[in-house]
């Protein structure tokens, strides 16, 4: 038995991932599939890859669905010079995780089905028929959470706003423009050596001498450790 | 079904490549010994760009790195988790256990936080201290050369502090503490907590021209790609093939048994192929067993013969006994200071810059064993979550919380960096009556009888877990912080984690000198099978407040110091 050959395999097992996709709507072209999972090259293993394929094979919301929710995203983020929730990409993330997340589905649905019920019983048109002035005037009912309940004492289409707001601010601050607006300076190759003198200043802190003795001098990080017989290093 | 059977005999089948599998491999293919490793799951090179995840950003995953594929979010390295498909576990009357499972080359070494703690002297005699559970038949004499030569093969930073139960040893330089690491000693120190440089093994300076130096985005958990961090993969099995061992890697193989003859001496393993779902047999003059504390009680439980009834090594009746985790604890609180702060790159190493070993006495407490605290804060990667609940702070300042329109980029950006938290990891006791079983009704997808568990908490774990919250309590006051969430009380027993949250399980095949109260020797060695060693976390008799990767490979490589002495006095 030679089995040297499975060590290139990299087949995960059994992880499974049976969600019940119920109400999505299926039907997407291969060719589609093939185009959305290529722009994402993160390390899955070959179940996950398959898993992430499932998904983006279902459509989860209808035109109408989606651009309720594109409409919904921009009123709770507006673009400015850095992005917006297009250049987010936040609508497809939405859409992404009503799938892998499956309870998330149909409050979704319900949530966006009642704004056009009361935008119809109050205007006689869909919510994205309405104008900017009146669609935020239904959002103002359903945006600020009652501060003496907790989440889940909230009513519904509050619950739902609170849910649409916080997918569309970790969308957006997830993507490329949104984490160059909040200015995250990390995930690139640094030499970290302290918190900068000036951010000190600010906060009148400062390293004890004692403490630095113990840190790592940057400039001989590249010399191979030696130590005494103590366990003092001595490189 | 059909059984294939390798003509080849191995000296050596090491099953599991984590901490213990890969030391194993290690040390004695360098003896000169052939060996075969069985994994679980594949094989794994935190190198391999089809698997790296590091410097990877959020939205190059369409979920932009939550967690429902993995459960630590998608670019952490860890094929698993407490929840398999196809490989259940099931739990005694209200017992809630959980088990958490890495299946890859590496294991769970390729995303654990590197926090590489000796045990200390105390930590092998607590009976003797406190008169509860057992004492090691071994000291810290007996394995601090182990840890000594641990320290200097694989790297560990930390600074020298004279603390008899924290032992010293052979370190790297540490990184300077963050902004909020600097609120945080200056906290503790104001509520007399002990705060030190913390102990990671991660290379802040040069150790040797196979492995880089790190370069500081903080993403341990993703496994190094320039292999500096410790990876059982990258820093154990591949210098070890790379220097010309005889290793056979058989991957995406579950080990069902040891197999034994006549006299009920090992003979080597059976397992089942994930690719072919066939059954393979493979021969083994000696067998070390390093699947986790869990996974090699149930292999040993599932090794029924004429000769070992019982299970192998199970005369005792105590494998899967003594089955503990460490306690957990942690809050979570908002420093005003920290609002609108200057935004620069503070992603340091993948963990904490400091720590707080355990500080106090026993004696004068309601709770016999201790705990240590981890900080986690500052200026981290977007994931996905960041944004969520984005101005709940705005009830601290009296203003709206909600809303919608440009405004929530002015809290986003006002909060961000502003939260800091702590975590206790502390002991517990191991008790007889905690243990993981087979559970006679339930096999895996492989046909394989699984593990069934029985746990429960005591109140000495009880009252450790209010004391981490009183502790951090007043730490957070003493920082200038504002607690976020309400404090855990008597009915959340104190925010106490469930036991195999903390995945430091270990304890089910206990080390002793008497083959009536324990699972092996001091060698890590079977009382009952002279050529059956374990070298995961089982043999542990307790956990003290340190991460047990550490002891486990100092251990390991005593053992396979000790396995290749037999074989050179021909004994196997």
């Amino acid at each position: 038995m030679d089995r040297r050959d499975s060590i290139k395999s990299i087949m995960l097992g059994s992880i499974g991932f049976g969600v019940l996709l119920e109400g999505c709507v299926s039907g997407v072209g291969s060719e589609e599939v093939e185009n959305a999972i290529s722009k994402f090259n993160y390390g899955r293993t070959k179940t996950e890859l398959e898993y992430d394929k499932k998904l983006f094979s279902i459509k989860c919301f209808n035109n109408h669905e989606m651009n309720t929710i594109k409409k919904v995203c921009n009123l709770i983020l507006p673009p400015n010079e850095f992005g917006s929730i297009e250049l987010a990409e936040v609508p497809e993330l939405i859409e992404f995780m009503a799938k892998d997340i499956p309870s998330y589905e149909s409050p979704i649905k319900m949530g966006l089905k009642y704004l056009d019920k009361i935008s119809k019983s109050t205007h006689q048109k869909s919510f994205v028929e309405c104008g900017d002035s009146e669609q935020k005037r239904f959002l103002d009912d359903m945006a600020y959470p009652n501060p003496d309940l907790d989440s889940s004492g909230q009513k519904e289409e509050v619950q739902w706003f609170s849910l649409m707001r916080n997918l569309t601010m970790t969308g957006y601050y997830t993507s490329k423009v949104g984490i160059e607006e909040l200015g995250y300076k990390g995930n690139t190759p640094n030499i970290w050596d302290g918190v900068p003198q000036d951010v000190l200043d600010q906060y009148g802190l400062s390293y004890d001498k004692d403490w630095l003795d113990k840190c790592v001098d940057q400039s001989k990080r590249n010399e191979t450790a030696k130590w005494d017989e103590k366990g003092n290093l001595i490189s | 079904m059909q059984i294939k059977e390798t003509s080849k005999e191995y000296d050596v089948v090491i099953v599991g490549s984590g901490a213990g599998g890969g030391m194993a491999t290690k040390i004695l293919s360098e003896a000169g010994l052939s060996i075969a490793i069985v994994e679980a799951g594949p094989y794994y090179d935190p190198a391999n760009p089809d698997q790296m995840t590091q410097m990877k950003w959020p939205y190059d995953s369409p979920r932009r790195g939550a967690g429902t594929t993995r459960p630590f979010g998608d670019f952490d390295q860890a094929y698993g988790g407490w929840e398999i498909e196809g490989e259940p576990y099931t739990q005694k009357g209200d017992t809630n256990f959980r088990w958490f499972r890495s299946r890859m080359l590496g294991g769970r070494t390729n995303h654990w936080g590197r926090i590489s703690l000796r045990f200390g002297p105390n930590d092998f005699k607590k009976k003797s201290i406190d008169g509860l559970g057992e004492d090691w038949p071994i000291g810290y004499d007996d394995i601090k050369p182990y840890y000594d030569k641990v320290d200097k093969l694989i790297g560990v930073f930390g600074s020298k502090e004279n603390l008899y139960n924290d032992p010293d040893g052979f370190f790297l330089p540490a990184p300077k503490p963050r902004l909020h690491e600097m609120f945080y000693i200056k906290g503790a120190k104001k509520s007399n907590v002990k705060v030190m440089p913390s102990r990671l093994s991660i290379l802040t300076k040069r150790i040797n021209d196979e492995r880089g130096v790190c370069f500081y985005c903080r993403q341990c958990a993703r496994s190094c790609s320039v292999y500096a961090d410790f990876s059982s993969g990258s820093c154990l099995i591949f210098p070890a093939q790379k220097s010309g061992g005889q290793i056979d890697m058989y991957v995406n193989s579950m080990v069902r048994t040891v197999t034994t003859d006549e006299e009920g001496k090992a003979t080597g393993v059976s397992f089942i192929s994930k690719e072919d779902k066939t059954e393979y047999k493979l021969k083994g003059k000696v067998v070390v067993l390093a699947a986790s504390a869990c996974s090699s009680a149930r292999i040993l439980l599932n090794s029924k013969s004429k000769q070992h009834p019982n299970g192998l090594g199970n005369s005792s009746d105590l494998v899967g006994k003594y089955l503990h985790d460490s306690t957990g604890g942690g809050r979570m609180a908002f420093l005003p200071e920290l609002v609108d702060r200057k935004i620069y790159n503070e992603d340091g190493v993948g963990g904490m810059h400091v720590y707080s070993p355990w500080w106090l006495d026993n004696k004068n407490l309601n709770f016999p064993r201790g705990y240590h605290i981890e900080v986690w804060g500052g200026m981290g990667s977007p994931s996905y979550g960041s944004g969520f609940n984005v101005n709940d702070l705005n009830k601290f300042f009296g203003t709206k919380v909600g809303g919608y329109g440009d405004m929530l980029r002015t809290d986003m950006r006002k909060y961000y960096g502003s939260v800091v938290g702590m975590d206790g990891r502390g002991e517990s006791i191991a008790m007889k009556d905690n243990y993981c079983e087979i559970d006679p009704e339930k096999v895996d997808e492989f046909g394989v009888p699984v593990l069934r568990f029985n746990y429960k908490w005591s109140n000495y774990e009880v009252n450790q877990a209010k004391h981490m919250q009183d502790t951090f309590e007043e730490i957070i006051h003493n920082m200038g912080a504002i607690p976020i969430s309400d404090k855990a009380g008597k009915e959340s027993n104190y925010g106490l984690t469930k036991p195999g949250e903390i995945i430091h399980e270990v304890g089910t095949t206990r080390m002793g000198n008497d083959p009536k109260s324990s699972v092996v020797n001091e060698f890590e060695q079977l009382h009952d099978v002279s050529n059956v060693f374990i070298v995961d976390a089982g043999p542990f008799v307790s956990q003290a407040d340190k991460n047990p990767t550490w002891t486990i490979m100092a251990l390991a490589w005593r053992t396979c110091d000790y396995i290749v002495d037999e074989f050179k006095k021909q004994n196997f």
